[in-house]
């Protein structure tokens, strides 16, 4: 049997497209490089959505790679039902296009950010998730200037309601988040998008102090095999 | 004629304008040329320079382009440089390059950019990581880290304020846009670089060693292309003008604004750089940084078949209304220029294409051995490119011992009353600025991109896996480790042994995590070299700091000089910066930073003296600068090297600290606060404080399992290396029989309050 496709997809400006694709590879699955003007999804299985400054981050994070060629194909795959996890930008990129609610704004502290974080985990039912416990207790780096979480109330109660809120900031909350929300999903749940990084949380040698990120890599590989 | 852009109503100056009219006035003297220095190009010419030939000579030819006060001590660097397999791109060159084993090379470089961070402490910062990033990309490299040391006035200070937060962002902002880890560095408050902060930044890269590439321009026929943003008025005159002078006697005129970096711009020159290679399309390549396009063109063309011809209106202008001489000042940043094979032009701008980034041939080389630049059709310059780049004015300064200096080391230290309570001391030294926690700074860094970051601050090196995508790479287990130190104090009381013992912290940072030291980068900021007694500081400098890379096996590879570092006739302390870089054969055998589980030995390495001339606890419990600084051993410094990768490469170590500012306390006190494992040690000597406070180098903490104790003290008679038990980690306080005990989070409200506090 192949091995399960992930497509890591490269923005200008994308920085943890390499990071994203060894945690593919270490967890067994076929990282495949897409890039934001080539239109073509490639037949992968889910994409992953690396962090960085996609376009400099100018005029607002994620506002111009929404439009980059690639999401044309990516908009109506996610929409119906493709796996995608975007991290950091990646996240700021799904909500600007309208996959997931909400906004991500300056920190509280107005300072970037990078540091061990621990994180709630609040929803299993996501294939990214699955591989992880309700309530569990997981370390993810943070590193970003721009990842304080608001939604209007309705929104707000909506995700809380339908249990769209998959991580929460534990300890203190970085970044001055609505509700402490780390990371979100859509409705259908096959979209997630977070500010903590798990690819940089896989190796022992390398990265965060912890290997918690696995269990991203080994929900959803294991999603795909048993399609 | 109607006008062309650029000319403003005033007439170009042609050569043919110059060869007509030799008595026109130049303003050589507000350029910062020396008169005897325009003779010269006058000479060199056989007629008056141009305004644009002289706008060439004026910036390569100042102190920060062509080195000409520091020459003829930088020469010491090669002439004492010891015998090394590893060194593969000497001095000379936009940076050293260093062989790491199984095909594989790093190249390294450290580079101030002060001046500038301290009239916009944003964008001086900014840009002085994108410019060190360039002279890395350069070498064929992709660049895979970066750190910065950096220097401020007092911590309190109000300009301090101002300026730092500043630098923290600029480096934070450009470094992280980039996505290159910053993984080490250091942070110093001391009054006197109050106005005139040190942010020196340094780059890391890694590349093939069959693919180095240089900056030259052989091969008539072949494309000069200059691609990157497009050229703007950006400090024009800047950072040649702005380095070589002191602030206070500027004209309105010489202050230009700071360049503006676009580290987007820079992430996608990265990218395509490096494609280019991959593509092997590029035959000589060069950044644009100090001098821009003068710079690139005169150095390229020097390295090459030795002629060039340039259309400098063909340069694409962010502002369609820059005269050429603008042009050729430009220091716009985010810029490079290739030398290419019309075979290969088009693939070279397809890729160019391909990551959004403008590229323009603007000229050809030539075997003519001159450069000419023309404007519209008509010739601006025509000069024998190597007297531009190679052959500026070289001084020989005067220099004297300072007035002050036998009196400033007979103020022995020994003569400041010893404490009563070393518990106190020590929690005064750890809450000091210098001593505090940095990571106010450092969490604004990104330390984890690219995936390959082992160790980061506050470990006392910072350790990167090798591990790279490249065609013909094969897997290897190879990390490096990289450290900077400096300790102005030192080098003020003794800038000889200043530069040895910043040479010998750094070393000694990347040995105890367990790495081979190999070479060496060096970042030189002093006063000013027309002060007799700054150049004294700068010799005596340059003349250790030779001798102990002789000593210890490891060559200067490249680095930079930065004078005029000073307010009025009031110079910074000297303040030799030095990059160490190592090489260790498996990083899986790092040793991590302190203590890390409870039940191992402590042990102590090392010989301890009583030296607190210069010391942490003399400047922060005394406020006193005074006597000599401790001794430099560089053969103990070896010795300790070797015991520390020999006991990593075997396993024997579960954690290191190096022992350097605020003695064993701290680094006690550091080595705890790593993991939050406490300790309980018993102090070998009977002098508690000196034990304690002591900053005799050649020193660093281990711990090991008791089960191999026996190897690692046998491994340490071996070298010679005194080797001191001291107790046993476990608990959570940090516990020094019969003298103190400080439960962790004591410590750590103490250290970590400190920069919070000030900076918010």
């Amino acid at each position: 049997m192949s091995a399960a496709r992930v497509g890591v997809v490269t923005f200008p400006g994308t920085l943890d497209d390499q990071d994203a694709a060894r945690a593919v590879r270490h967890a067994g699955g076929e990282a495949v490089p897409l890039w934001h003007a080539d239109p073509d999804l490639k037949g992968v299985d889910a994409v992953f959505l690396p962090g960085g400054f996609s376009y400099g981050d100018y005029l607002r994070c994620g506002a111009i790679s929404r439009f980059a060629p690639l999401m044309e194909e990516l908009i109506p795959a996610a929409r119906a039902g493709l796996p995608v996890l975007g991290t950091c930008n990646g996240f700021q990129i799904l909500c600007e296009a309208h996959l997931l609610p909400g906004a991500l704004m300056r920190n509280a502290g107005l300072h970037y950010i990078c540091r061990d974080q621990r994180v709630r985990v609040e929803s299993t039912a996501t294939p990214w998730t699955s591989d992880f416990t309700e309530g569990q207790e997981i370390v993810l780096p943070i590193k970003h200037g721009e990842g304080r979480y608001v939604a209007d109330a309705a929104t707000l109660a909506a995700l809380e309601a339908g249990g769209q809120v998959v991580f929460r900031y534990a300890g203190s909350n970085p970044n001055g988040s609505m509700n402490d929300i780390a990371g979100i999903r859509n409705e259908a749940g096959n979209i997630v998008g977070l500010m903590p990084h798990p690819e940089h949380a896989v190796e022992d040698l390398t990265g965060a102090p912890s290997t918690d990120g696995r269990g991203f890599f080994s929900s959803i590989l294991k999603r795909l095999v048993n399609l | 004629m109607s006008e062309r852009p650029g000319e403003h109503g005033v007439t170009l100056d042609t050569v043919k304008r110059a060869e007509d009219t030799p008595d026109e006035r130049q303003p050589y003297a507000e350029l910062g040329m020396k008169a005897d220095e325009y003779e010269r190009v006058r000479q060199i010419l056989g007629r008056r320079p141009t305004s644009s030939e002289l706008a060439i000579y004026s910036v390569m030819w100042s102190e920060h382009c062509s080195y000409k006060s520091s020459k003829v001590h930088l020469r010491q660097f090669g002439a004492k440089a010891p015998a090394s397999d590893a060194l593969l791109v000497g001095m000379g060159e936009n940076a050293g390059v260093v062989d790491i084993g199984d095909g594989w090379a790093a190249t390294f470089k450290i580079e101030s950019h002060n001046h500038p961070s301290y009239v916009e402490p944003h964008q001086g910062a900014a840009t002085g990581v994108g410019g060190i990033v360039r002279d890395i990309m350069s070498m064929g490299a992709r660049p895979i880290a970066v750190m910065d040391a950096l220097r401020f006035g007092a911590a309190d200070a109000p300009d301090t304020r101002r300026v730092l937060p500043g630098v923290v962002e600029g480096i934070s902002h450009y470094g992280n846009c980039l996505g290159l880890p910053n993984i080490g560095g250091e942070v110093v408050f001391d009054p006197c670089y109050i106005g005139n902060p040190l942010v020196n930044a340094l780059c890391v890269g890694l590349l093939r060693k069959d693919q180095i590439k240089l900056a030259t321009a052989p091969g008539p026929g072949n494309k000069v292309v200059l691609f990157g943003a497009l050229t703007g008025p950006d400090g024009i005159g800047g950072a040649s003008v702005l380095a070589s002078a002191t602030f206070e006697d500027e004209s309105q005129a010489k202050r230009p604004s700071v360049q503006v970096g676009d580290p987007f711009m820079e992430k996608l020159l990265i990218e395509c750089c490096l494609e280019l290679y991959q593509a092997d399309v590029v035959v000589g390549i060069q950044d644009l940084g100090a001098a821009g396009v003068s710079c690139a063109t005169t150095e390229l063309a020097a390295k090459g078949t030795g002629g060039m011809d340039v259309r400098l209106d063909l340069v694409p202008l962010r502002d369609p209304s820059l005269r050429p001489e603008e042009i050729l000042m430009s220091e716009s940043q985010e810029r490079m220029m290739a030398v290419v094979t019309p075979d290969d032009i088009d693939a070279f701008m397809a890729i160019c294409a391909k990551w959004d980034i403008p590229a323009t041939v603007i000229g050809e080389v030539t075997d003519g051995g001159r450069l000419v630049m023309t404007w519209y059709g008509e010739t601006i310059v025509d000069i024998p490119p190597g007297t531009a780049a190679d052959e500026g004015p070289v001084y020989e300064r005067p220099f004297h011992e300072p007035a002050g200096q036998a009196a400033l080391n007979a103020d022995d230290p020994s003569r400041l009353p010893r404490p009563d309570d070393l518990r106190a001391t020590l929690l005064t030294l750890l809450g000091s600025p210098n001593l505090a926690s940095k990571e106010w700074v450092t969490s604004q860094y990104d330390r984890y991109v690219r995936g390959n970051t082992v160790l980061a601050q506050p470990a006392d090196a910072g350790v990167l896996r090798i591990s790279e995508v490249m065609p013909g790479a094969e897997e290897t287990t190879r990390g490096i480790a990289l450290a900077t130190d400096g300790n102005g104090r030192y080098a003020r009381l003794d800038p000889y042994a200043g530069a040895q013992l910043a040479l010998s912290e750094a070393y000694r940072n990347v040995a105890v995590t367990g790495a081979r030291p190999l070479a060496v980068t060096d970042c030189l900021n002093f006063g000013s070299p027309e002060d007799p007694e700054v150049m004294w500081q700068f010799a005596e400098a340059t003349r250790g700091l030779a001798d102990a890379c002789k000593i210890l096996g490891v060559p200067v590879t490249g680095g930079n000089v930065s004078f005029y570092n000073q307010t009025g006739t009031t110079a910074i302390h000297p303040t030799p910066v030095v990059g160490v870089l190592g090489v260790i054969d498996d990083v899986a055998r790092r040793v991590r930073n302190g203590f890390t589980g409870e039940g191992d030995r402590v042990v102590l390495l090392g010989e301890t003296l009583a030296e607190f001339g210069g010391s942490e606890w003399a400047h922060v419990v005394h406020g006193h600068l005074g006597g000599l600084p401790p001794q430099a051993d560089l053969e103990a410094e070896r010795a300790l090297a070797h015991v520390l990768t020999e006991a990593a490469a075997q396993g024997l170590l579960t954690g290191s600290h190096d022992l350097s500012d605020g003695g064993l306390a701290v680094a006690l006190a550091e080595a705890v606060l790593a993991q939050g494992v406490g300790c309980s040690v018993s102090l070998p000597g009977d002098d508690a404080f000196t034990d304690l406070f002591s900053e005799s180098p050649a020193r660093a903490l281990v711990t090991v399992r008791p089960d191999s104790f026996d190897a690692f003290a046998e491994l340490c008679a071996a070298h010679e290396v005194p080797c001191q038990r001291l107790g046993v980690t476990g608990g959570s306080s940090l516990a020094v029989e019969g003298v103190l005990d400080i439960p962790v989070a004591e410590l750590r409200e103490t250290h970590e309050a400190t920069l919070p506090g000030i900076f918010g």
